[in-house]
């Protein structure tokens, strides 16, 4: 039994994240939303998955990162959390990747705010570099 | 074919759900025979309750519980043979004693086995009362090794074995352990285990008044036609009912877009057999009132010994039915309203007789259906809330000033009580005044869509009215539209729909200092726009200017009315409620979403919330409501009032007992003196205040085309003041009722008043701003201000 671990992969502004695959429920292609007055900028709307109610959190503000153009439609990543599925709004998706422990590194200490808290490690792939991100927490808007 | 160790575990359960309800009903009978209301056939229940727990213990090899229960058993054998007499003592032993069996069936539900907890002391009790009735008796029985218990869990597997060959050990009659007294058709025990599932289970005596030999054919009818459902189960079924209304409105929607007659014609039968289903489903889950009253008798003697008072209680209504998981929700509330009504409400039976009462307090609890809304009431006949301490208490914990105290309505002093960190108990009790208490119950009912209620009279007693809803799951609801986003408003906060169209909009909804208000018959009614509150934007209707139909969704909150200005109010619909995940829960406008028939998901609106959001009802009580009431207060009276107009359409209206005189002045007599502007009037100086500089209204006034100026001279202790209007309209008498507040200055409120909304004149306040000397020069004024 080797360290390794298998990651769900997508792409936020151009960076690479994954979240355990464990932690997904499934991915979904950009749904209509209702959008929550008076809520929290990060909370892009509420979306009908198959009759249940999910609340969608477009990382990219979660993340500090640049709006999304206008024209480009995000995915969803439906990840189980403790207060039940939350979808996070990415980009576009990558592959399920299968990754050994021995690539991993603690996120550098220049890395700064909100990243500082939500990227738990980094995967030194070939090509790049892969952000874990600790789903609890990036769920978790009051952290 | 299920293992061994999961026949045990089910045997396990069933002992659990058997003995809990057993235990319930030996606390009613208990209570029945200490208040002489026992029927012959009490002593046999009671001895059967103790005696299958038992038996069935023994079958699986809990040890612990069979000894304790067997010591009981014996006292109550006792009993039943008519050789103990029923003192006060003896009830609360054997009391205890049930208590100590719950004890160790939860302990065996939780921890698996039957806990360690040490009854010695108890079954010495026992014992002695035994020891003291069989002492005439011949035939002691010797006290078993109860201090000694077994370890249960070791015990568990070589229970079971006994019962290869019989599934159903719930029959104690076969176990070998029974020697004495035999257990009268044992079937009989089964009887108010089924029952709680079909809806009227008998909650008051039950069985108690059919003489014995007919509660047995009765049981076992009942236990043909009813099983016995996991609650979890239900709740499953519920759901997915949800998910099938939610496709039905589906189904529905589009096929009245498809013009298909075989497929609208399907549809319908969907639709009237869903909502047929949902009935049922619903029905299930109803379960009496009565399931959870059935403890409060022993509460209520538990909590009245305890604090040396006497009390009477009488339930009405047991079988009104509701949801369980409202029933699970108003539990405690409910016990802790019945604490206090004890502890702070009825008095010692010494100061009852003091005030002329009966020694026995009273305490009613009534249920009953209303307008597709349970009501629940609590009636004690005690001393009542007595005001002034309650508004001392609010006082001395700061809740309050001394101002609003003063000026406080009876009702509303009472709701003090339910500001969170109130308590009125002069000592904390065991039970009750550690300061949580009555605000919780508020919010835990308020959580579930309820409301509470509170009257009271001093020396008559209290009363507490509850209101909830009978289901939470699917509530009908009105869906609108505002700013392209649909919202689902609760039907039960609705009162109706007024629809303006664009020219009756411009005219009737009027502005109080940028508020927007609407006359619905002759009523104030603030309104607000929904598109603004949730910061929607986009839509027009935003309070400027109105040049379309106006829709106003009446709404209430927390007993007051408001208007919700909508830009379409599309239709009626049961909705699924469903909740919102934990990033939006503090969002208080919200109650949850819910599926529209299209798939969109729809924000439910919370009323009170939003209100609360609108500012039309505050949260903290603060001066405009002491405000409004003081204005209730003087509703009743009816006042000479004289009517002026001060800027454009603005009428005011002060009391005329306030005016001196009307006078009319050229304005070429206005002279100055220092910054003010005078004229001369009877030989002295009369300082003049023009209102509109005042009041901040739109325009100066509107009389200025004219020479002449009108005045109302207000005199106070020797001194005059004039008052310059725009024009007087009328004097007239009226009972005023002030409508809204006004948190302006120089404005008491506002009231319609010859149809016209009228804004009262605080008169202290405006001339105190234009000469603060007036008064303070002088003597005190009297009452002008009150």
């Amino acid at each position: 039994m080797n360290d390794s671990k298998q990651f769900c992969t997508f792409f936020i502004d151009g960076l690479f994240f994954g979240v355990e695959v464990l932690k997904v429920q499934e991915v979904i292609r950009y749904q209509q939303m209702t959008a929550v007055p008076l809520a929290s900028r990060t909370i892009e709307g509420l979306i009908n998955l198959r009759g249940q109610i999910v609340t969608a959190i477009d990382l990219r503000r979660r993340l500090d990162l640049p709006p999304r153009g206008e024209e480009q439609l995000p995915m969803n990543v439906v990840v189980r959390s403790d207060d039940g599925a939350v979808s996070l709004l990415v980009d576009e998706i990558g592959d399920v990747v299968e990754i050994h422990d021995d690539v991993r590194e603690r996120p550098p200490e220049t890395l700064r705010g909100v990243a500082r808290e939500l990227v738990t490690g980094v995967y030194k792939l070939k090509e790049r570099l892969l952000l874990i991100l600790d789903t609890e927490k990036t769920v978790n808007l009051a952290a | 074919m299920p293992t061994n160790e999961e026949l045990q575990k089910q045997l396990i359960q069933d002992l659990l759900v058997e003995s809990n309800e057993g235990l319930d009903r030996f606390d009613r009978e208990m209570l029945a025979l200490e208040k002489g209301q026992a029927t012959p056939d009490t002593p046999n229940i009671i001895f059967r309750v103790i005696h299958t727990i038992k038996g069935t213990a023994g079958c699986l090899g809990l040890s612990k519980i069979e000894s304790v229960a067997h010591v009981g058993e014996n006292l109550l054998s006792l009993l039943r043979e008519g050789k103990v007499t029923v003192t006060p003592p003896l009830i609360s032993t054997l009391l205890a004693y049930a208590d100590a069996l719950r004890a160790m069936l939860s302990s065996l539900r939780d921890e698996g086995n039957e806990g360690s907890e040490d009854y010695s002391a108890l079954l010495k009790q026992l014992q002695d009362l035994q020891a003291a009735s069989s002492a005439t008796s011949t035939e002691t029985i010797p006290a078993p090794q109860a201090a000694a218990p077994v370890a249960a869990p070791a015990a568990l597997p070589q229970g079971w074995g006994l019962f290869d060959d019989e599934p159903a050990p719930a029959t104690p009659a076969a176990t070998p352990v029974l020697s004495e007294a035999v257990a009268p058709a044992p079937v009989i025990e089964r009887a108010p285990v089924v029952a709680p599932v079909t809806a009227h289970a008998p909650t008051g005596t039950p069985a108690t008044s059919h003489p014995p030999g007919e509660g047995g054919a009765r049981a076992t009818s009942a236990a043909d036609t009813a099983i016995r459902v996991n609650v979890e189960q239900l709740d499953k079924l519920m759901n997915l009912v949800g998910e099938l209304v939610l496709a039905r409105n589906q189904i529905v929607q589009h096929s009245a877009l498809i013009q298909d007659n075989s497929l609208i014609a399907a549809s319908q039968r969907l639709n009237i057999i869903t909502t047929e289903l949902q009935e049922s489903v619903m029905k299930t889950r109803m379960q009496p009132i009565g399931n959870v009253w059935a403890k409060f008798p022993r509460i209520v003697r538990d909590v009245a010994g305890e604090l040396g008072k006497k009390v009477q209680l009488v339930m009405e209504g047991n079988e009104t039915e509701l949801d369980r998981t409202i029933i699970e929700a108003i539990k405690d509330p409910l016990t802790h309203i019945i604490r206090n009504a004890i502890d702070h409400g009825i008095e010692t039976p010494e100061v009852r007789r003091g005030g002329g009462k009966p020694d026995e307090g009273l305490l009613i609890l009534r249920a009953f259906h209303e307008g597709g809304q349970v009501n629940i009431e609590i009636m004690d006949d005690g001393r009542g809330i007595n005001i002034s301490r309650v508004k001392e208490k609010a006082l001395q914990r700061a809740l309050i000033t001394a101002d609003q105290s003063a000026r406080m309505s009876d009702r509303e002093a009472f709701n003090l009580i339910f500001l969170p960190g109130f308590s009125t108990a002069e000592k904390v009790t065991n039970l009750s005044g550690r300061g949580v208490g009555m605000d919780v119950v508020k919010t835990n009912i308020e959580k579930i869509g309820g409301s509470v209620d509170l009257l009271s009279e001093a020396n008559a007693g209290t009363t507490i009215k509850i209101k909830i809803p009978l289901t939470l799951a699917i509530i009908p609801a009105l869906i609108v539209t505002s700013g392209r986003e649909r919202f689902a408003i609760p039907q039960v906060s609705l009162l109706e729909l007024v629809r303006l169209e664009a020219e009756q909009a411009r005219k009737g909804i009027e502005k109080l200092y940028g508020a927007p208000v609407y006359r619905l018959r002759g009523q104030l009614l603030p309104l607000v726009y929904l598109n603004k509150e949730l910061e929607l934007g986009g839509a027009s209707s935003t309070g400027g200017a109105v040049d379309e139909a106006v829709n106003i969704v009446v709404l209430q909150a927390d007993g007051r009315q408001f208007g919700m200005v909508v830009d379409e109010i599309n239709d009626t619909e049961e909705i699924v409620v469903k909740p919102l995940g934990k990033q939006l829960k503090g969002l208080a406008c919200f109650a949850g979403a819910t599926i529209m028939g299209d798939g969109r998901v729809a924000l439910i609106l919370d009323v009170v919330g939003l209100a609360q959001h609108a500012q039309v009802i505050r949260e903290v009580r603060d001066r405009s409501m002491t405000e409004k009431h003081k204005g209730d207060a003087r509703a009743s009276e009816r006042q000479t009032l004289l009517l002026f107009d001060v800027g454009e359409g603005a009428q005011m209206a002060i009391p005329l007992s306030m005016v001196a005189r009307l006078e009319e002045f050229p304005r070429s007599q206005i002279e100055r003196s220092g910054a003010h502007e005078v004229v001369q009037y009877r030989g002295q100086i009369l300082p003049l205040v023009r209102v509109s500089d005042y009041v901040r209204t739109v325009a100066e006034t509107s009389a200025s085309g004219t020479d002449l100026m009108q005045v109302v001279v207000y005199s106070e202790q020797g001194r005059s003041i004039g008052l310059v209007v725009g024009s007087i309209n009328d004097i007239v008498e009226e009972a005023v009722t002030v409508k809204r507040d006004s948190a302006h200055d120089g404005i008491l409120g506002s009231a319609v008043i010859q149809n016209r909304v009228t804004d009262l004149l605080d008169v202290a306040a405006v001339i105190r701003s234009a000469d603060p000397s007036f008064y303070s020069s002088s003597r005190t004024p009297v009452g002008l201000a009150a």
